[in-house]
């Protein structure tokens, strides 16, 4: 998520060794600019993953919070 | 609400205790306690001159009405943490469809009518806005400060970075905020814009019913 909206950073499929890479890459690369990757499970809850979990539909990385 | 992980932001704030529903009814007590000790001695004040003399009662009015606006300015300061900035722009649609899309049905209709986004957890029913969140817990509603650290992010997205990081660790998420009033929801509500009432409604029959 970000100024745009939101932006489409990477898309794999299962099976697709190439698009996982550059998933994984696109994933790691987030991490590192202190972005919090967050997989939504519906019916409000959600978890963090430091790891991409290729199995999920959706991973959304999010900014930090903090007090205002 | 899971809490498996916690925030990784609560490293930014290692002296805090993390917040749960003892520490809310002891915040929230406390909060009651400081607002009898700003209103009680004015109004003691106002009826001790009254009592002494009439000719005093300007001065007694004067304490009535500090007795009467401390109570409303922290109202205020509750309120304007969900206060919400107009703007209009695409990156706003675009992320209010992925808000949209956190969110169920009712929840979806009630954040496009109110600006706030419903998530029940463990510690009661959250009302999440762009800069701030509303947590009706046992009949006091406290109001967080608490934002997405990009300031660039478009009203619907720091709403739904709050709602994932709220979703990921509900007591993390208060722990991280600063609270800026716990007191009687009709306090905070009368001071919302109108619009946001409905919210707070909607907040306090989902706690009758839980």
């Amino acid at each position: 998520m970000d100024s745009t909206g939101h932006s489409t950073l990477a898309e794999w499929t299962a099976g697709d060794q190439a698009s996982c890479d550059a998933a994984v890459e696109a994933f790691r690369r987030e991490l590192d600019e202190g972005f919090i990757a967050v997989v939504d499970e519906g019916e409000g809850r959600a978890t963090q993953v430091r790891e991409l979990p290729l199995e999920s539909e959706l991973v959304i990385m999010r900014r930090p919070i903090a007090g205002g | 609400m899971a809490s498996a992980a916690r925030l990784p932001e609560l490293s930014a704030v290692p002296w805090r205790q993390l917040v749960d529903a003892s520490y809310l009814r002891r915040q929230g007590r406390l909060w009651t306690f400081f607002m009898y000790c700003h209103v009680v001695p004015f109004i003691a004040i106002g009826v001790g001159l009254l009592w002494l003399n009439l000719l005093a009662a300007p001065v007694a009015i004067a304490a009535f009405l500090h007795a009467w606006i401390i109570p409303e300015l922290y109202g205020l300061r509750g309120a304007n943490v969900v206060r919400a900035r107009p703007q209009s722009s695409t990156a706003e649609s675009t992320a209010q469809g992925l808000l949209g899309d956190l969110l169920n049905h009712d929840a979806r209709e009630l954040q496009r009518d109110t600006g706030l986004a419903l998530q029940e957890g463990e510690l009661g029913t959250w009302l999440v806005g762009e800069a701030g969140a509303l947590l009706l817990h046992e009949k006091r509603l406290y109001c967080f400060c608490v934002k997405a650290t990009d300031s660039e992010l478009p009203p619907s997205d720091r709403i739904a970075h709050l709602l994932l990081a709220l979703r990921s660790d509900e007591q993390g998420f208060a722990t991280v905020a600063n609270l800026a009033f716990a007191g009687a929801p009709w306090r905070v509500r009368r001071r919302l814009d109108p619009g946001m009432r409905d919210a707070i409604d909607a907040a306090r029959r989902i706690s009758v019913r839980a």
